[in-house]
């Protein structure tokens, strides 16, 4: 191998890995990277506007593809202003890998200019971290970062380069597959799943007369919707995603209970309050889902399949706990499954299980109370839904616009919605949203946001300008920090502490200003058109600011740390005053 | 399906508080104790002793903890811990049969030769070691497991201790699987 500098080890092994973009911005400790970058010129370069931003739109490219997520940010400030993006992508298991200059060796622990211990500070939020402290192991770690962020469980890990490393001359090899795996003794990322336990969880599911599939976001990383389907349908089991699980079931599959949980549907929770058999899939029990874990469930033996040991009877303990990559072990519980002739043991009470579903589904819809005067903000998802032929990705910030956009669009695709499932990391949307576009320059990538979320990230604007990436941002406008009030509203007696935002800056001028194209409506009847204009426009970024109705409640909610039973519907009544409790 | 009344409850299991003994197995690599340590803070529990050390390879170390926590977490940080890339082998030797020693070194107050004899007394039948000696102090070295140094803290506590210091545990797994004897 020929003599070259540290730095060109860098992009060398970055096109090993396949990396066909960066999301990043240079600065003093990562010159020589930046340098080599220009020099051998094969990775295409999106320079964000901050590095939170260059963070999450390595996080939405990753969420969006599937493959690893390539973030770049000089030392100190640059690597710090990283952490939100890292602990977002631990929290929610997004492969990305970030890679961050740091001050020469010889500096290092001497409190340098632009000095942070930027791997002590990102421990306990990365799967894994190194510093490179010689040159002879960069083309290794960097290769072994991408092997633990994209195996097993995966996370972001963060490989920090200091300057005089990226500098120096070395001929070291570009490690082969082979040498990467053999490095990590202590790392096994590939389990299978324990036969005896695939073949209780069988037996289990053939004589459940009221099971619930629980899918989490596990099941999108695993790719296994085909086999989530083939199982539903096999077994007719219904099937309730999480949040992060969107997509790994099509929600418009009559089995669809829709989302669980704190925003979940009437039914989902419903159905799995009353369930004798849980199933769950890739999925945390998250205190977002399982609220008052002694009331969660309660009539239920749970199966749990994960690739993680230790998401196993972390918050719930559970029956049947099989470790193990999730598409396998479904391969194999079907295989099980058949193997005794799909036959459903209690195939009348199934049947009954199904039309209670039904009845539960026909008695508390999704729904909101239309308006031809102000806008609903449901309104805005269901005419996008239509404009878009529920094709487009939707990536959102945190708040309500989010939850709303969790009900009102429907998904049927994986990694269809993109959002910070975990951290409810506010001013996510827009910079994942244009990684996502990115990622799939041939979908239509809508970015719902709030008019509180926007602001946190929106200098990423100029960003999607630059490049053209034509995304679209619709800002559900409401003036305020809305899921707050909402919990002001609901819990605080109306006391709205510092949550209103009526002083706000012209969203459409804001637009304009960075090269977008700005929109703005408040009509109803023009919703659809201005919808329609947006998604016609694809060479630069839009912006749609729709004036939504202010305090419109995200319903129906089970309040946090309560049970489904304390669960208040779209009308604002409580599910406990008119709910029977089934068992049988 | 019937209805019933009231608000059924799932069982929630409850561990027990106890100290816990784990050995971990890691590369010897930087950063590997400030890992672990920062999993184990971050439960919020406190490391009541710890040993770090060389084993027969040379590239793994051996780290001992002892810390105090209910079993359900602790079962849990223990899945963690094995999830950590740099951990090769996480063992809970709590409740296994295991060889375990610790080492202190204890400076006594021995002003007069009639207590000096009395501490060398207890010294030989703990089998301890003498190792300093001056006109009013005597320093004793003492391995054993925490029994042991108990129990010859409280024969000695009345001389006085001017000062103290114990290493952290460390442990073996017992394959004999026989019953630990004193020394």
């Amino acid at each position: 191998m020929a003599m070259r500098k540290g730095a060109d080890v860098v992009i060398e092994t970055l096109l090993k890995e396949g990396v066909d973009v960066i999301f990043g911005i240079p600065g003093g400790a990562n010159m020589e990277i930046y340098d080599a970058l220009y020099r051998i010129n094969k990775i295409k370069h999106i320079l964000a506007r901050h590095e939170q931003g260059a963070g999450h739109m390595a996080e939405g490219y990753a969420k969006a593809s599937g493959k690893v997520g390539v973030a770049l940010a000089t030392s100190g400030p640059g690597a710090t202003n990283l952490i939100t993006a890292i602990a977002d992508a631990y929290m929610d298991s997004v492969p990305v890998v970030f890679l961050t200059g740091q001050v020469p060796t010889f500096l290092i622990g001497n409190d340098a200019f632009q000095e942070v211990d930027i791997v002590g500070m990102t421990r306990p939020v990365t799967k894994h971290n190194f510093l490179v402290k010689r040159v002879e192991d960069l083309p290794l770690m960097i290769r072994q970062a991408f092997y633990i962020a994209r195996t097993g469980r995966p996370g972001p890990v963060l490989v920090d380069i200091p300057k005089d490393v990226t500098q120096t001359m070395t001929d070291v090899e570009i490690p082969s597959d082979e040498d990467v795996i053999n490095s990590l003794p202590g790392y096994k990322p590939h389990l299978e799943g324990n036969p005896q336990q695939i073949k209780r969880a069988a037996q289990l599911i053939l004589e459940a007369k009221r099971p619930v599939l629980y899918v989490g976001g596990g099941a999108v990383s695993a790719e296994a919707n085909a086999e989530i389907m083939e199982l539903a349908e096999l077994m007719k089991i219904p099937v309730t995603t999480t949040n992060m699980g969107k997509g790994a079931f099509d929600e418009r599959h009559p089995l669809s209970l829709r989302m669980l949980g704190m925003h979940g549907t009437y039914y989902a929770n419903m159905s799995v309050y009353h369930s004798d058999l849980l199933i769950a899939i890739g999925s945390r029990f998250d205190d977002r889902v399982a609220g008052k874990v002694d009331e969660f469930a309660p009539f239920a033996k749970i199966i749990h399949i994960d690739i993680d040991p230790a998401s196993i009877s972390k918050n719930i303990t559970v029956d049947v706990p099989i470790v193990g990559d999730i598409r396998s072990v479904l391969v194999r519980l079907i295989e099980e499954i058949k193997g005794k002739n799909s036959k459903i043991v209690h195939e009348e009470d199934r049947k009954a299980w199904l039309e209670q579903i039904d009845a539960w589904k026909k008695a508390h819809p999704l729904s909101y109370k239309p308006s031809d005067k102000v806008i609903k903000p449901q309104f805005v998802l269901d005419t996008l839904y239509e404009v878009t032929e529920g094709n487009a990705i939707i990536a959102t910030g945190v708040g309500q616009h989010q939850m709303w956009s969790a009900m009102f669009y429907r998904y049927s695709f994986p990694r269809q919605f993109i959002n910070s499932g975990g951290l409810g990391t506010m001013g996510f949307g827009l910079p994942a949203g244009i990684g996502a576009k990115v990622a799939r320059p041939d979908k239509d990538v809508f970015i719902i946001d709030g008019d509180g979320s926007f602001l946190m990230t929106m200098q990423e604007l100029v960003a999607a300008a630059q490049y053209n990436i034509p995304i679209k941002v619709i800002i559900l406008n409401n003036a305020y920090y809305g899921m707050v009030r909402q919990w002001q509203e609901l819990f605080y007696n109306k006391r709205y502490s510092e949550v209103d935002l009526s002083f706000q800056p012209d969203f459409v001028k804001l637009a304009e200003a960075c090269g977008a194209v700005g929109m703005r409506t408040d009509n109803p009847k023009e919703l659809k058109d201005v919808l329609l204009k947006a998604k016609n426009i694809n060479d630069k970024p839009v912006l749609v600011e729709v004036i939504v109705d202010r305090e419109e409640n995200c319903l129906p909610m089970v309040p946090a740390g309560k049970s489904y039973k304390d669960m208040l519907l779209s009308d604002g009544k409580n599910v406990e005053a008119e709910t029977m409790y089934l068992v049988g | 399906m019937e209805a019933i009344n009231g608000r059924p409850k799932r069982e929630i299991k409850k561990g027990e508080t106890r100290r816990h003994i784990i050995s971990i197995l890691v590369n010897n690599e930087f950063g590997v104790l400030a890992r672990i340590a920062t999993l184990i803070a971050g439960k919020g529990y406190n490391i009541e002793s710890l040993s770090v050390g060389d084993t027969s390879e040379a590239n793994l170390s051996r780290i001992t903890i002892e810390v105090k926590g209910d079993d359900i977490v602790i079962d849990q940080m223990i899945k963690q811990l094995r999830r950590l890339i740099d951990t090769v082998k996480v063992r809970d030797l709590t409740d296994m049969p295991r060889v375990e020693r610790e080492l202190m070194l204890i400076k006594l107050h021995a002003p007069s030769s009639k207590e000096r004899d009395e501490i060398l007394r207890i010294v030989q039948i703990f089998r301890g070691k003498v190792v300093d000696i001056s006109q009013d102090s005597i320093t004793i070295e003492l391995t054993g497991d925490s029994d042991k140094i108990k129990a010859f803290l409280n024969l000695v506590r009345p001389f006085g201790i001017k000062e103290m210091a114990t290493t952290g545990k460390i442990t073996l797994k017992r394959d004999s699987m026989a019953e630990e004897t004193q020394d």
